[in-house]
C-alpha cells in the first residue's frame, strides 16, 4: 500500500454518530410517552445513569480503580442542597456550584489516589468517602445528619419552568443534562487526550516514553470526572428537594460499580444501559421484597464478575460481530 | 567532539548491591553506537538510568549537553532522548495508526486537547501515516495491535520512539525474540534511519552488532570495560575473555 | 486503665477476625470484601449452637469454627479459585457480590434484629485489681488470642505447611514442579482464613453484636489492620489490631463526637506514607 492510496476514513470517521446513537437518544422521548406515570422513576434513571457515567470516564477510560465514587456524588449534592436551603435556588446555579465543589475535592484528592498500586486505590477511595460520611454524619447543624438535608427550594428553571408535582420538568431538565454532558464525554473520549487515557490504561509504562504526562492526566480525568459526580448528585438533590446521607454511602459506591460492570465500562453506553436495566430491575423487584432484591443483585454481581465481563455492551458486541459472520456467510 | 548522550560517574545501588558503577560513557552525535556485556552487566540498569526510569545513587546524565539526571522520564522524551523497550510495551487494543498517532500527539504537545476529535488534528495524523509508510507498517495500519506477528509488533516498539523526531535512539534489544528471517528487515528498517539520529543499541547478537555499529562500549559487572571501535573490540583479549570467547565458543 | 485494657480486648477480638483477611490478601493475593460475611457466620452458627442446640458455649466456638471453614471450603472450591488469578478489580466485584448475598440471606433467615448471646456464668463476671477493672470474658478474649497468634506464627514460620504456603505464593509453578499440591494448600489456608473469621465472629457476638449489617459496618476496619500490619504479616496484624483497638474504645470513650473519622483517616495516611504497612517485610517496587 503506498501513501498516496492509503485510506484514513476509519480514523477520520471514528466519532461519527451511529444510527443506532441517534436512535438510543429517541428512547427517552418513548419513555416519556410510554410511562407518564413513572416520571419519578425515570429521572433517578437519568441520574443514575450520569453518575455512572461518571465512573466510566475515570475507570472504563483510564483504568483508575474507585471504591468510593460515591464521595463526590454525595459533595455535590449537599452543595446544591444547602445553596438551595440557603436561598438561592436557581437549579442551574447549584449545578455550577456542585459541579466546581466536587472538581475541587477531586482535584486535591487525585494526588492522593493516584498514587499506588489498584489495590491501594481502592482501599484510599474507600477511605476518603467513609470520611466524608463520617463527617455528614456528625455535623447534623448543617446536613441534618442520619435525618437528612430538609428545606430545599427551587426556583423555576431558566426562570420558566416550575418543578411541578407530575415531575415533568424534572425529567426533562434531567435528561437535558444527561445528554448535554454525555455529548461532551463523547467528545472528550475521541479527542487526543481521550486517546491518551486509553493509552494510559492499556499499557501506563509506555506513557512516559512516549513523553506523556501520566499523572497530570489522570488528574485531570479525575476532576472532570468527580465533576460529573457531583452535578448528578445535584441533580438528585434538586429534583428530589432531599438529600439522604445515603448518598455518601458504600452501598452507592458498590452498586455504582456494579451498574458499570453489568452495562459494560469503557463505552460510554454502557453506562446509561447498566443504569437503565439495573434501576428498572431494582424498581420491579423491590416491589417484591426488598431483601430478595439485594440477594439478587449480589448474585448478579458475582454471575457477571465470572461469566460476563464485558457486560450488556459486550454482548451486543459479539451479538453484531456474529449477525456479520451471518452476513458475510450468506453473500 | 560533539556528544549527543554522556554519563559522568554514573552509579546506581539496590541495597548493597551496585548494579551501576562510576559509568562514564560518551556517546557521540550521530554516531551508532552498541552497549554489548556478558548478561546481568546491568545494561537494563544503565538504560533505566539514561531515560530517567530509575534515579542514580551517584552521577550525572547530560543529554545534548544538558545535565538531565534530575528530569523525569517524559521530560527528557521532550528533549529528544527517545527509547523502545526489550520487552514490547504496546497499546494492545489500539490501533496501529492510533497508537502512532497518540505518540506524534505527544510531541506536539496536542495531547491534552479534549474537543476536537483524534483525525481533526491533521499534521499529525499525516506524519503518523508517512512514519508508518516509512517503516513499511501502512497495510497493517488499521489493525489492532494485538494481531500483529511478532516481529511486525518489534517495529511498531520502534516507530513509537521515532514518532519523538529523537535526537538520541535507545534500542533495547530490538530483535530479541524475532525469528532470524524477521530480524534481518527489522535491521535493515534500523540501519536505514537518518544518519543524524543518535542511536544507542543494546544487542546480544554479535553478528548484528559488528554489522551495524561504529563504535561499542563493553559492560561487565556495572562497569565500563572498555569502549572502541568494532576492529579495537574484537581483538581485545581483555573482551575475548569476558565476553566474546563464551560468544565465539558457543 | 480500664479503657486500656478494653481496647486491648476489642484489638485481640478484631486481630482474629483480620489475621484471615491478612492472610488470603498478603499470601495468596486475593481481595476477600467478603472476609466479614464469614465472621458473620460464625456468629449466627455460635447463636444457633447456643440457643437452639444446647451446645455449651466453649463447645459452640470450635464447632461455629469448624462450619464457617466448611462452608469457605466449598466457596473456595466452587467459586473463589476461579479468580486467583484475575484483577483486584474483579476480586472486589465478586467478594461485594457474596457479601450483598449474605446480607440479604442474613435478614430472611434471622430478621433484622440483634442476636442475644448468653455466656455462661464463669466467663460474666468481672475481676478487680486495684485501678482496673477487667471483665472475665474479655480476659479470656485475650488469652485466647494470644494462644491463637503465638501458634500461627509457628504455623506460617516454623513448619512445612507454612513453606509449602510461601513456595505456592511466590511461584506456584516451581512449586508445583517440586510436587507441591498447591491447589490443596490454598484450599486449607483459606479453610484456615475463614476459620479464624467464624472464631472471631463468634468471640465478637458479645462485643460487637450480630446482625445482618455485620460484612460492611466492620470491613473498613478489617481492611485497616491489613492496612496498617502490612498484609500477610501476622505480628504487623496483632499489633495494627492492638493500636486500632485501643484508639477506637479510646476515641468513643473520651471524643465520641469525631466518631469513627479518626480510623479512616488514619488508615488513608498510612495506604499514602506507608503502602506496604508499618510492618511491611518488602518495599513498594
Amino acid at each position: 500500500m503506498s501513501l498516496a492510496t492509503f485510506d484514513l476514513t476509519p480514523l477520520r470517521r471514528a466519532d461519527r454518530w451511529h444510527p443506532a446513537e441517534l436512535a438510543f437518544w429517541l428512547l427517552p422521548v418513548a419513555a416519556y410517552l410510554v410511562f407518564p406515570d413513572n416520571l419519578v422513576l425515570l429521572t433517578q434513571i437519568a441520574i443514575t445513569a450520569l453518575f455512572c457515567l461518571s465512573l466510566d470516564l475515570i475507570l472504563g477510560y483510564a483504568g483508575i480503580v474507585s471504591l468510593g465514587h460515591a464521595a463526590f456524588f454525595g459533595f455535590g449534592a449537599y452543595a446544591a442542597g444547602l445553596l438551595a436551603a440557603n436561598g438561592i435556588g436557581d437549579p442551574l446555579a447549584g449545578l455550577a456550584v456542585a459541579a466546581l465543589a466536587s472538581a475541587a475535592l477531586g482535584f486535591v484528592t487525585s494526588f492522593l489516589v493516584l498514587r499506588g498500586s489498584d489495590l491501594t486505590r481502592l482501599m484510599v477511595t474507600l477511605g476518603i468517602a467513609m470520611m466524608l460520611y463520617e463527617v455528614a454524619n456528625k455535623l447534623t447543624d448543617l446536613t441534618g445528619g442520619v435525618d437528612g438535608l430538609q428545606g430545599i427550594e427551587m426556583t423555576p428553571l431558566l426562570g420558566r419552568f416550575t418543578f411541578d408535582l407530575y415531575g415533568k420538568t424534572a425529567y426533562w431538565y434531567a435528561v437535558a443534562v444527561l445528554f448535554l454532558l454525555f455529548w461532551a464525554a463523547r467528545k472528550l473520549v475521541h479527542s487526543p487526550f481521550g486517546l491518551s487515557l486509553k493509552g494510559i490504561r492499556l499499557n501506563v509504562a509506555r506513557m512516559p516514553a512516549i513523553g506523556a504526562p501520566v499523572n497530570a492526566r489522570l488528574s485531570a480525568i479525575y476532576t472532570i470526572g468527580a465533576a460529573y459526580a457531583g452535578i448528578a448528585g445535584a441533580l438528585l438533590a434538586q429534583t428530589t428537594q432531599f438529600v439522604a446521607l445515603d448518598v455518601l454511602s458504600f452501598n452507592r459506591s458498590a452498586e455504582l460499580m456494579l451498574i458499570l460492570v453489568l452495562g459494560g465500562s469503557g463505552s460510554l453506553y454502557g453506562a446509561v444501559i447498566g443504569a437503565i436495566v439495573f434501576m428498572s430491575a431494582h424498581h420491579v423487584l423491590s416491589d417484591m421484597n426488598p431483601e430478595y432484591w439485594q440477594f439478587w443483585l449480589g448474585a448478579l454481581l458475582v454471575v457477571v464478575v465470572l461469566f460476563a465481563r464485558d457486560g450488556v455492551m459486550g454482548g451486543l458486541r459479539r451479538l453484531s460481530h456474529a449477525a456479520g459472520g451471518l452476513r458475510k456467510g450468506a453473500r | 567532539m560533539d556528544y549527543a548522550l554522556q554519563t559522568r560517574n554514573l552509579a546506581k545501588n539496590f541495597g548493597g548491591f551496585t548494579a551501576t558503577n562510576n559509568v562514564s560513557l560518551n556517546v557521540e552525535a550521530g554516531a551508532r553506537h552498541a552497549l554489548i556485556g556478558p548478561n546481568g552487566a546491568g545494561k537494563t540498569t544503565l538504560i533505566n538510568l539514561l531515560t530517567g526510569f530509575l534515579e542514580p545513587t551517584a552521577g550525572h546524565v547530560i543529554l545534548q549537553g544538558e545535565d538531565v539526571t534530575r528530569l523525569g522520564q517524559h521530560q527528557r522524551v521532550k528533549r529528544g532522548l527517545a527509547r523502545t523497550f526489550q520487552i514490547n510495551r504496546l497499546f494492545a487494543d489500539l490501533t496501529v495508526l492510533e497508537s502512532v498517532t497518540m505518540a506524534v500527539n505527544e510531541r506536539l504537545g496536542l495531547g491534552a486537547r479534549f474537543w476536537k476529535p483524534v483525525g481533526a488534528h491533521g499534521q499529525a495524523v499525516e506524519e503518523a501515516v508517512a512514519l508508518l509508510d516509512s517503516l513499511r507498517l501502512l497495510d497493517v495500519a488499521h489493525e489492532k495491535t494485538r494481531s500483529l506477528a511478532y516481529g511486525k509488533q518489534r517495529l511498531i516498539e520502534i516507530a513509537l520512539a521515532l514518532a519523538m523526531k529523537p535526537r538520541v535512539l535507545l534500542l533495547d534489544e530490538p530483535a530479541a525474540g524475532v525469528p532470524t528471517t524477521e530480524s534481518r528487515e527489522l535491521f535493515e528498517s534500523i540501519a536505514a534511519l537518518p544518519r543524524d539520529v543518535t542511536i544507542l543499541l543494546i544487542e546480544h547478537d554479535m553478528d548484528l552488532v559488528f554489522r551495524f555499529a561504529d563504535r561499542i562500549s563493553v559492560l561487565v559487572g556495572g562497569a565500563l570495560l572498555t569502549h572502541g571501535t568494532p576492529e579495537v573490540i574484537a581483538n581485545d583479549p581483555k573482551v575475548r575473555e569476558v565476553y566474546l570467547g563464551e560468544a565465539i565458543c558457543a | 486503665m480500664t479503657v486500656l485494657f478494653d481496647g486491648v480486648a476489642s484489638g485481640m477480638l478484631l486481630f482474629l477476625i483480620s489475621v484471615g483477611l491478612s492472610v488470603t490478601l498478603g499470601l495468596m493475593n486475593f481481595v476477600n470484601l467478603a472476609h466479614g460475611a464469614f465472621a458473620m457466620v460464625g456468629g449466627y452458627l455460635c447463636v444457633l449452637l447456643l440457643n437452639r442446640v444446647g451446645v455449651p458455649f466453649l463447645a459452640a466456638l470450635p464447632l461455629a469454627a469448624g462450619l464457617t471453614a466448611l462452608v469457605g471450603v466449598v466457596l473456595e472450591r466452587t467459586l473463589y479459585r476461579r479468580l486467583y488469578t484475575a484483577t483486584h478489580l474483579d476480586q472486589v466485584l465478586f467478594s461485594i457480590g457474596l457479601v450483598f448475598m449474605s446480607i440479604a440471606a442474613a435478614q430472611f433467615l434471622f430478621g433484622a434484629q440483634q442476636q442475644p448471646l448468653t455466656l455462661p456464668d464463669f466467663l460474666r463476671g468481672q475481676i478487680s485489681l486495684p485501678g482496673l477493672d477487667m471483665g472475665a470474658y474479655r480476659l479470656f478474649l485475650i488469652l485466647l488470642s494470644l494462644v491463637i497468634a503465638f501458634g500461627l506464627q509457628r504455623l506460617v514460620g516454623g513448619t512445612r505447611f507454612g513453606a509449602e504456603l510461601r513456595a505456592s505464593v511466590d511461584n506456584p509453578r516451581a512449586a508445583r514442579g517440586v510436587g507441591i499440591n498447591v491447589e490443596r494448600v490454598f484450599t486449607l489456608t483459606f479453610a484456615l482464613g475463614t476459620a479464624l473469621a467464624g472464631l472471631g465472629g463468634a468471640l465478637g457476638v458479645e462485643m460487637l453484636g450480630l446482625d445482618p449489617g455485620f460484612p460492611v459496618k466492620y470491613i473498613v476496619y478489617f481492611l485497616i489492620v491489613v492496612a496498617v500490619g502490612g498484609s500477610g504479616n501476622i505480628t504487623g496484624s496483632l499489633v495494627a489490631s492492638l493500636i486500632l483497638g485501643v484508639l477506637d474504645v479510646a476515641g468513643k470513650y473520651y471524643v465520641p463526637q469525631i466518631g469513627a473519622f479518626v480510623i479512616y483517616a488514619v488508615m488513608v495516611v498510612m495506604l499514602i506514607f506507608r503502602p506496604q504497612g508499618l510492618f511491611g517485610r518488602r518495599a513498594a517496587r
